[in-house]
C-alpha cells in the first residue's frame, strides 16, 4: 500500500501517509501507552504503525461507550436507522479507498474485495432499516389471565465489547459491529490484529457520519492483551468474542462470568451470507412491563 | 395529589376545615380530585384475597349472631303493606322464635309511609326504624320535596333517614349542591341518624365512590350506605372496602368516626362473613358493631340463622324451620 | 393482637390427602431407583422442624445413570415422537396437575413453609397453567420467529431453588419439552417433595421413562449436573454467587446457558399513586413467600412529599398480616424455609440495626418449634446501606426515599441486579417514562409479583440471561 501511496502521485511527488489511531468517544488519540506495532499487508510488505491500545485505552474506551449510552439508546429508532444509513452512504464514498485497503489486507483480489466492500456498505443498509422494526419482531402483547395489559419489549443491553473477526477486516467487522449498535448499544470494538487498517478507516467514516462520539468505539492492538480487560470489565454488558480464538474464548467467557456478561460464542460465519436476527437479539433485553386494566 | 388534600385537612389531625373545602365549587372539587385514586383492579384483588379467609367454629358461631345484629331488615317495594311491615317487625323481634338466645337485627328499614306502623309494632324493643327518604331510589324530586319527605318520616317516629344522594347533580361535578343538599336532609333529620346513599353502582368508578363517600361525610352523614338495592350492581366487596378506606381516612384526619352500610345482593351467610372481614381487616374493631357497620338485607337473616342452626345442632338445616316474612 | 373482637379460629388445611413415603429413591427412567453412589438425608416442615421424609442425594453415578436414560429417551424416543403428541403429553400434565391440586398445594406449603393460600392460589394454579400454555407451543414452533423447523437442543440439566419449588420445576419442564428436549431435574435440597410428586404423575401421564429424570439433593449434585459433558443445556434459577460458577464451569462448552438470578427491586410510590392500592403492592411485593422471592420489592422507594402517609399506612396495615401455621387457611406469612436462610436473614438484618436503620416490626408471636422471621421494615435507609444492596430474600423491606423522577430512577437502577421494578403512581405518562428508564426485566406498574405462562420473565445485568414464559421462553430450548 505504501508503493501505492507514492505511486499515486504525479513525478516525485512524496505521499502524505497517516497515522493510524484508536477511535474513542469521537476523538482520534494514539494509545495512552504510546506504543504502536507495525502492520503489513498479506504479502509482508510494511503498510504502517497501528497504534497498540492498551488496558488503559480499553478502560477509556468503555467510559465513553458507557457515556454515549443514555443517548443513543433513547434516540428514535427513526434517527438510528437514519445514522446507519448514512454511514452506508459514506462508505459508499470512500468505496475505492476501502477496496484497496481489504485487498492488500486480507491478500485477495480486486474483485473479490469489492465485493465484501459492497456487502460491508449492504450490511449498513440492511441493519438501517431493521432499527424500527425488531421490536416489531421480537417484541410481544402478552395475552395475561387478568385484568393487565402486559407487553414485552427489547431494549439495548448496554455497553457491548466487541471482538472482530480477524480475518474479514471489513465485512466481519461490519456485520458484528451494526447489529450491536443499530438497536441503541454502544461498542468498544477491537479490530482485527492484522488486519486493522479497515477498522481505522471505518473510525473515520463514523466520524463524520452522524454517529454520535462514543457510540463506536475502536481499538487496535493485541488482541490477546486488550481482550481480556474488556471480558473481566465490570461495566461491559456484552462481549461478542467472534475474533476470538476457541481456547481465548473460553478463558473470556470465564472472564465475562464476573458480571455476567452476555456471551456470543465465536461460531464457523460466512460474512457474505445475509445475516438473520441471531446478532440483533443476542445483545437485546426482553422488558415486560404489566400494567392493570380499570377505570 | 394527596399533597393537595391535606392543606384544608392539616394532615392527620385535626378537623378539616369543612367551610374553607366548601366555600365554592371549584374549592370542593380541588379538595375531592385531590384524593387518592383508587385502582380498579388492585381494590378488587385485596377484596377478593380477603373473601378467601376461612371462618370456621367459634369465629363462625360468633361472627354469625354479629351479622344478624347488623342487619336492617328491608322492605322497600310497592306493594308493602302494614300486615307486611309488621309481620317483618315480628321477625326483627324474634328472628328465630324456637332459638330463645338469637340476636335481634339492629333495624327495620321501610318506606316514609310504612314508619307509623313500624314504630307501633317495634314499640319498646331496641330495633330501630329506619326510612328511606328525599324520593327514595331515584331521588329525582325537588330539595323542598325530599325535606318534606324528611321531616314527615322523622315526624313520624323513624330513627334513621336513609337517604339518596343526587347522581345526577354528583356525576356533573355539582358537588357543592349535592353537600348542600346533604347538609340540609341532616338538619330537616334533627335527632335521627342520617344515612347517606351513594347509590354506588350508578357511579361507575371506585375514585367516584371515594369522592361520594368523603363528600357525605363531610355534609354530615352518620352513615354512608352503598347502594338502594334497586339498581345493579348493588353493594359489592370492593366497593364497601373503598368506602370502609374512606371512613378509616375520614376518622384519621377529623377524628369523627362514620358508619358504613352495604345493601342490596347480600344473601348468604358467606356474604355476610366476606362482609365481617372485609370491616375487621380494613378498619377494625372499632367498626364491627351494629352501631358502626350495618347490612341492608332481607333474604340474609334466614340464611343466617340456618347456618346459626347448623352451628347449634351439627346437622344442615332446609328453609321449613324458618319463618318467611 | 390478641384480644381483637373477631379472632378467627384455626382452619389448617388436612394432610389426610397426602400419602407421604418414608423414604423416595431418585427418579430415574420412569422408575424410582435407589442411589448408586449417594446418601440420604432429611426433608423437614420448616414449620415444625418435623422430619416428613428421607431423601436420596444422588451421586455423580447417579446423575451419570439419569443424563444417559435422558440421552436415551431423546435419541429413541422423543425427538422422533410427532410436535402433536408432545403436546398431548404436556396438555395430560395440565390436567393432572389440576386434578390433584389440593394434595400438591398441601405438600408444597408442609415441605416449603408457605402459606396454603398462596401455594393454593398462586403456585399450583400457575403450575397448570404453565404446562398448558407450553403444551400448545409444541407443534406450533415453526411459527415461533425462530424459522422454519427450529431443532431442540438435546438433553436439558436443570436446577431450581426451594422459594417456588413445583412452580420452578414447571418453568423449567413445561418449555424443555415443548420444545422437544428431555430433562434432569434436580429440585433443591430443602424442597424435593412436590418435584417427587411431579415424578408420580409422570408415571400417571404415562409419559415415556427417561422424559424426565428427577435426581434429589444439594449442591454437589447440582454441580454434577450442570457440569456433565452428556447435557446440552443448562437452566438455573438461583443465586448470582452460583449463576456466576455455572457461567464460569460451562464456558467453551457447547451448552446453552440461562440463567435466572437475585434481584433487589426498588418498588417506587410516588405521591400521587392510588395509596391503598400501593401499600397492598408494597405489601405483595415483599412479605409475598416471606419474602424468598428474587423479584421481591425490597426495596421501597417513596417520594418524600408523601413518606408520611404511605409509611403510616404500611405500619398499619402489616398490623392486621397473619403469622403462623402455613396450612392455616387464614396465614399471610409462613414459616422461613430453612435454618441457614433464617440465619440470613438475622445476619443481614442485624447489620441493617447496626448500620443505622431504624428497625421495626407489628406485634407478632412466632412459633416457638421451627424457622420464624417477623415482617421488618428498616426505616432511614440509605443507597449505601448492605441492607439496600444485598438480596436478604426474606421478609425484610428497606425504605428508602427520592424527590423527583429521575432520583427514582438512579437509585434504582444503581445496583449490580435487575431483575424487577415497581412503579406507582396515576400519572400514565409517567409510568411509561419510568417503565423506560428502569433497567429491570420486568417492571409492574400499579401492581406487583404478579406472573403468568405468557409473560416473559427475566433479568437484567446480574439478575441473569435468557427468559422464561411465553414465546421467548422457547428461544432456552431450541438450537437457535
Amino acid at each position: 500500500m505504501s508503493e501505492r501511496l507514492s505511486s499515486g502521485g504525479a513525478g516525485n511527488r512524496i505521499s502524505v501517509r497517516k497515522t493510524p489511531k484508536l477511535f474513542i468517544g469521537g476523538k482520534f488519540p494514539r494509545s495512552e501507552s504510546g506504543r504502536s506495532y507495525e502492520v503489513a499487508d498479506s504479502k509482508g510488505h510494511f503498510v504502517a504503525n497501528a497504534a497498540m491500545g492498551s488496558r488503559k485505552d480499553a478502560r477509556d474506551a468503555v467510559v465513553a461507550a458507557r457515556k454515549a449510552f443514555p443517548g443513543w439508546s433513547a434516540a428514535t429508532a427513526y434517527n438510528r436507522g437514519q445514522v446507519l444509513y448514512r454511514v452506508a452512504e459514506l462508505l459508499e464514498g470512500r468505496r475505492s479507498q476501502f477496496v484497496d485497503e481489504v485487498a492488500a489486507g486480507e491478500g485477495v483480489s480486486r474483485s473479490k474485495a469489492t465485493a465484501a466492500v459492497d456487502a460491508a456498505i449492504d450490511r449498513w443498509v440492511w441493519y438501517a432499516g431493521w432499527s424500527d422494526k425488531v421490536s416489531q419482531v421480537a417484541g410481544s402483547a402478552n395475552q395475561v389471565a387478568g385484568p393487565y395489559f402486559d407487553f414485552s419489549v427489547p431494549e439495548p443491553t448496554g455497553v457491548v465489547a466487541v471482538i472482530a473477526p480477524q480475518e474479514s477486516s471489513l465485512l466481519g467487522l461490519v456485520s458484528v459491529l451494526a447489529p450491536a449498535i443499530v438497536t441503541g448499544n454502544t461498542v468498544v470494538v477491537l479490530a482485527s490484529e492484522a488486519r486493522p487498517l479497515p477498522a481505522v478507516t471505518l473510525s473515520e467514516v463514523l466520524a463524520t457520519s452522524d454517529v454520535p462520539g462514543g457510540v463506536v468505539n475502536v481499538l487496535t492492538g493485541r488482541t490477546d492483551e486488550v481482550a481480556p480487560w474488556l471480558a473481566s470489565h465490570m461495566d461491559v454488558n456484552a462481549i461478542d468474542l467472534a475474533g476470538a480464538g476457541d481456547a481465548a474464548a473460553t478463558e473470556l467467557q470465564v472472564a465475562a462470568a464476573d458480571n455476567l456478561k452476555r456471551v456470543l460464542r465465536p461460531q464457523r460465519t460466512d460474512w457474505t451470507a445475509t445475516p438473520d436476527l441471531h446478532r440483533m437479539l443476542a445483545h437485546l433485553e426482553t422488558k415486560t412491563v404489566w400494567h392493570p386494566i380499570g377505570v | 395529589m394527596t399533597t393537595t388534600a391535606s392543606p384544608p385537612v392539616a394532615s392527620g389531625t385535626g378537623l378539616p376545615d369543612v367551610s374553607q373545602i366548601t366555600s365554592s365549587d371549584s374549592a370542593l372539587r380541588r379538595f375531592l380530585h385531590g384524593l387518592p385514586g383508587v385502582d380498579q383492579v388492585g381494590a378488587e384483588a385485596r377484596a377478593a384475597m380477603l373473601s378467601t379467609r376461612s371462618i370456621k367454629t367459634s369465629a363462625k358461631a360468633w361472627a354469625i349472631d354479629l351479622a344478624i345484629s347488623m342487619i336492617d331488615l328491608t322492605t322497600l317495594e310497592g306493594q308493602d303493606t302494614p300486615g307486611k311491615v309488621r309481620a317483618l317487625c315480628a321477625k326483627a323481634l324474634r328472628p328465630d322464635p324456637s332459638v330463645a338466645d338469637t340476636p335481634r337485627v339492629a333495624a327495620i328499614c321501610v318506606y316514609p309511609d310504612m314508619v307509623p306502623v313500624a314504630v307501633e309494632a317495634l314499640r319498646g324493643s331496641r330495633v330501630k326504624v329506619a326510612s328511606v327518604a328525599t324520593a327514595f331510589p331515584s331521588g329525582r324530586s325537588s330539595l323542598a320535596v325530599k325535606l318534606a319527605d324528611t321531616r314527615d318520616a322523622v315526624a313520624a317516629g323513624a330513627d334513621e333517614i336513609d337517604m339518596v344522594i343526587d347522581r345526577g347533580a354528583f356525576l356533573s361535578g355539582r358537588y357543592l349542591e349535592v353537600f348542600e343538599e346533604i347538609v340540609a336532609v341532616k338538619e330537616a333529620c334533627g335527632e335521627a341518624h342520617l344515612k347517606v346513599i351513594l347509590e354506588t353502582g350508578e357511579l361507575d368508578t371506585y375514585d367516584n365512590v371515594r369522592r361520594a363517600s368523603w363528600l357525605g361525610m363531610l355534609a354530615g352523614g352518620d352513615f354512608i350506605k352503598t347502594s338502594t338495592g334497586k339498581i345493579a350492581p348493588a353493594a359489592t366487596l370492593p366497593v364497601t372496602l373503598v368506602m370502609l378506606e374512606a371512613v378509616r381516612d375520614f376518622r384519621a384526619t377529623t377524628g369523627r368516626q362514620v358508619g358504613v352500610k352495604p345493601a342490596g345482593g347480600i344473601r348468604t351467610t358467606k356474604d355476610a362473613i366476606k362482609y365481617l372481614v372485609l370491616v375487621n381487616e380494613t378498619v377494625g374493631d372499632d367498626w364491627l358493631d351494629p352501631d358502626w357497620f350495618r347490612l341492608g338485607a332481607s333474604s340474609l337473616l334466614n340464611d343466617l340463622l340456618m347456618q346459626r342452626t347448623k352451628a347449634v345442632t351439627g346437622r344442615y338445616s332446609g328453609p321449613d324451620y324458618f319463618t318467611l316474612d | 393482637m390478641n384480644t381483637k373482637k373477631f379472632d378467627y379460629a384455626p382452619a389448617p388445611e388436612s394432610r389426610a390427602i397426602l400419602d407421604l413415603k418414608p423414604s423416595y429413591g431418585l427418579f430415574i427412567d420412569g422408575q424410582f431407583v435407589d442411589t448408586l453412589d449417594g446418601r440420604a438425608f432429611k426433608t423437614v416442615s420448616p414449620a415444625t422442624e418435623e422430619v416428613l421424609a428421607e431423601i436420596t442425594e444422588a451421586g455423580q453415578a447417579d446423575v451419570d445413570r439419569a443424563v444417559a436414560a435422558a440421552r436415551k429417551a431423546y435419541d429413541k424416543v422423543w425427538s422422533k415422537l410427532p410436535a402433536r403428541e408432545r403436546g398431548k403429553y404436556l396438555f395430560r400434565f395440565a390436567r393432572i396437575l389440576q386434578e390433584r391440586a389440593r394434595e400438591l398445594a398441601v405438600l408444597e406449603s408442609l415441605d416449603n413453609g408457605k402459606p396454603i393460600r398462596e401455594s393454593r392460589d398462586v403456585d399450583i394454579p400457575l403450575v397448570a397453567a404453565w404446562f398448558f400454555h407450553y403444551a400448545g407451543w409444541a407443534d406450533k414452533l415453526d411459527h415461533a420467529g425462530f424459522g422454519p423447523n427450529p431443532k431442540p437442543l438435546g438433553v436439558a440439566g436443570q436446577v431450581i431453588p426451594w422459594n417456588f419449588p413445583l412452580l420452578m420445576l414447571a418453568w423449567k419442564i413445561a418449555p424443555a419439552l415443548a420444545c422437544g428436549n428431555t430433562v434432569v431435574l434436580k429440585p433443591a435440597e430443602t424442597t424435593p417433595l412436590t418435584a417427587l410428586l411431579f415424578a408420580e404423575i409422570c408415571q400417571q401421564a404415562d409419559l415415556p421413562p427417561g422424559v424426565v429424570n428427577i435426581v434429589t439433593g444439594a449442591g454437589d449434585t447440582g454441580r454434577a449436573l450442570v457440569e456433565h459433558p452428556g447435557i446440552d443445556k443448562v437452566a438455573f434459577t438461583g443465586s448470582t454467587d452460583v449463576g456466576k460458577m455455572i457461567a464460569r464451569s460451562t464456558a467453551g462448552s457447547h451448552k446453552k446457558v440461562t440463567l435466572e438470578l437475585g434481584g433487589k427491586a426498588a418498588n417506587i410510590v410516588f405521591d400521587d399513586a392510588p395509596v391503598d392500592q400501593a401499600v397492598e403492592g408494597i405489601v405483595n411485593g415483599i412479605f409475598f413467600n416471606q419474602g424468598h422471592v428474587c423479584c421481591a420489592g425490597s426495596r421501597l422507594l417513596v417520594q418524600e412529599s408523601a413518606y408520611d402517609e404511605v409509611l403510616s399506612s404500611l405500619k398499619r396495615r402489616l398490623g392486621t398480616l397473619r403469622l403462623g401455621d402455613p396450612l392455616d387457611k387464614n396465614t399471610d406469612i409462613g414459616a422461613i424455609n430453612s435454618a441457614e436462610q433464617l440465619a440470613r436473614i438475622r445476619e443481614l438484618s442485624d447489620v441493617g440495626e447496626a448500620e443505622g436503620a431504624e428497625r421495626w416490626s407489628p406485634p407478632c408471636d412466632l412459633p416457638v418449634k421451627g424457622f420464624w422471621f417477623p415482617p421488618t421494615v428498616f426505616t432511614g435507609v440509605s443507597q449505601a446501606h448492605r441492607i439496600a444492596r444485598e438480596e436478604i430474600f426474606g421478609p425484610v423491606l428497606s425504605v428508602l426515599t427520592f424527590r423527583t423522577p429521575a432520583e427514582a430512577v438512579e437509585k434504582a437502577n444503581n445496583t449490580p441486579y435487575g431483575l424487577s421494578a415497581g412503579v406507582w403512581t396515576d400519572k400514565g405518562s409517567r409510568i411509561l417514562w419510568m417503565a423506560d428508564q428502569l433497567r429491570a426485566g420486568v417492571v409492574w406498574a400499579n401492581t406487583f409479583n404478579r406472573f403468568d405462562p405468557a409473560s416473559p420473565f427475566g433479568g437484567y445485568k446480574e439478575s441473569g440471561y435468557g427468559r422464561e414464559g411465553g414465546r421467548h421462553g422457547l428461544e432456552a430450548y431450541l438450537d437457535v
